[in-house]
């Protein structure tokens, strides 16, 4: 004690921890990653084909059709998500129970079962339409992108509207309070105060599904859209390259959900306005809450 | 002159606790009255009745002659809807113990929101107002930050400003200094005495007995969801003839 009391601060020298166990365990993975991509090189793999194809004409509008589906799905899906959660929390018990019967029947199925049953509309009801304004057939009506964005889309919102709901859940009932006492209508105090702030623990979910929905979208390969994954299929069926053309969808299904990371942390930034200081000190968000559906 | 806030045998309940027991009160055109009484005794719940923030299960309140959630047609009370009865609280503003501004807006975005989103008063106008309102409540160059931004003081002397905004008939404020830190109750009832001082109706529920003696025309005791006692400051603060109300004030004092 009256050693350390005494001693001149400057005659400490600080000797940094070696950390032998991080170096190997850095070196085994290294030496791991290595031995793969030696395993994959030396495969069976015509490399030349995955840069053919990459940016041939086919696979570049399968990208662009999983863009505008991953796009048109999460439109649909947000927009119910919003609607059955602040219908769930309505006071009309009609509105509740529609809400609480939508969730239930689209979460309870799976996606790929959804969209057959929509592809395959026209089994059940030959035409559609309202009796005698106008009818359509259905099988002209429920094309594969029609089917493939209401199945996605509606079993979307099912998920969407939980993520939705527990945001609501989470701003303090105060604030719909407030707004009441200036005034709002409980609706209002819900769309313009509430719903603005929950967005905040809100988007970094969404985000997770717009992520998750970027790849549910190859399911609508079954049914005949051609997304990236079909058409990879459709060259594969043809030159039988399979493992070097899905090497194809797989780069494009990587480099679209790159694009939308990095888009999703400046959203979150965008909605984390008046939180904090200056709204600019947040450096990690909440934890993701995952969500992951059965695909 | 004629009762602006008045409850007639008012009934609460929260499941099978009767929170409000037979309330009858009334306020008259510019009179400030404050509410006192221990924690649970209904004081808080008796005011967000009047604002409709709590449903009641019998009596009935009326504002500036309108009974709060009904249409009166003789006899007979007819429930408003949701719209009516956001109409029916624009008369009467309210001030919240935890401040609850809008922490997504700023200064001026939280006061103008109700006048120009509600009322859909023109906006430079409504402008000028809360700019003048937050210089009343010695805010005016706080006007672009963010709540968040902003002392636990400030926070309540801003939602002051949101409430008159609104111009409303009555203010209530609901213990609106028991969650600052000593320091900044006195800026906050600063901005309560020159309203009261500038003819404010206002129900001030508060546990500072030295404001009430100051401010207060009538004093309002309750316990155990009724009210107890009812006259000047000086007869409840100084000379309470009631036991609880003695032991409560000695208590407090």
């Amino acid at each position: 004690m009256s050693d350390t009391r005494l001693a001149d601060p400057g005659q400490f020298v600080v000797v940094p921890r070696r950390k032998i166990g991080t170096k190997i365990l850095a070196l085994v993975f290294i030496t791991m990653l290595i031995l793969l991509a030696r395993a994959f090189w030396l495969g069976d793999i015509a490399w030349s084909y995955v840069g053919e194809n990459l940016f041939s004409k086919a696979v570049m509008a399968g990208v662009v059709n999983t863009i505008i589906m991953t796009f048109c799905a999460m439109a649909l899906g947000i927009l119910l998500g919003v609607l059955a959660a602040v219908m769930r929390m309505s006071d009309n018990p009609v509105l509740r129970s529609v809400s609480v019967g939508y969730i239930w029947l689209f979460r309870g199925t799976p996606a790929l079962l959804q969209l057959l049953l929509w592809f395959n509309l026209a089994l059940i009801f030959p035409t559609i339409g309202i009796p005698g304004l106008f009818s359509l057939r259905t099988v002209d009506v429920m094309t594969p992108f029609v089917a493939a964005f209401l199945g996605l889309g509606i079993q979307q919102g099912a998920y969407t509207a939980e993520v939705v709901r527990a945001g609501i859940l989470s701003i303090d009932k105060g604030q719909t309070e407030a707004a009441l006492s200036i005034g709002m209508t409980k609706l209002r105090a819900t769309l313009k105060i509430v719903l603005p702030q929950a967005m905040r623990v809100i988007v970094p979910p969404i985000g997770n599904e717009t992520i998750g929905m970027v790849k549910l979208t190859s399911l609508a390969s079954v049914i005949q859209y051609s997304e990236v994954l079909r058409s990879v299929e459709d060259i594969y069926y043809v030159n039988s390259r399979v493992i070097e053309l899905l090497i194809v969808a797989a780069m494009w299904y990587m480099a679209v959900v790159t694009v939308l990371s990095i888009a999703q942390m400046y959203i979150e930034r965008y909605f984390s306005k008046g939180w904090g200081a200056s709204g600019r000190n947040e450096t990690t968000p909440a934890p993701q809450t995952t969500v992951e559906e059965a695909a | 002159m004629e009762a602006l806030i008045v409850a007639h045998g008012l009934q609460k309940y929260f499941g099978t606790f009767h929170v409000l027991q037979d309330i009858d009160f009334s306020i008259r055109k510019g009179e400030v009255v404050c509410i006192i009484g221990p924690s649970g005794s209904g004081k808080s719940t008796f005011l967000r009745c009047i604002n409709q923030l709590e449903s009641i299960e019998g009596g009935y309140v009326s504002v500036d002659g309108e009974i709060a959630g009904y249409r009166r047609d003789g006899n007979h009370l007819y429930p408003l809807s949701d719209r009516e009865i956001a109409r029916q609280r624009q008369s009467v503003g309210m001030v919240f113990q935890r401040f609850h501004l809008f922490p997504h807006r700023t200064v001026l975005e939280n006061i103008i929101e109700g006048p120009v989103g509600v009322q859909k008063r023109r906006k430079q106008q409504c402008t000028e107002e809360a700019r003048a309102l937050l210089k009343r409540v010695g805010l005016a160059h706080k006007a672009d930050a963010y709540p968040g931004e902003l002392s636990g003081g400030q926070q309540q002397r801003v939602a002051i400003a949101r409430a008159l905004a609104m111009k409303p008939k009555a203010m209530l404020f609901d213990e609106p200094t028991s969650a600052l830190d000593p320091e900044l109750v006195g800026e906050v009832l600063g901005v309560m005495k020159e309203l009261a001082a500038t003819g404010t109706t206002m129900i001030v529920v508060t546990h500072e007995l030295g404001f009430c003696r100051e401010v207060a025309d009538r004093v309002v005791f309750m316990d155990a969801g009724r009210i107890i006692e009812t006259g000047t400051p000086a007869e409840i603060l100084e000379n309470p003839t009631n036991p609880r109300v003695k032991s409560f004030i000695s208590a407090v004092l």
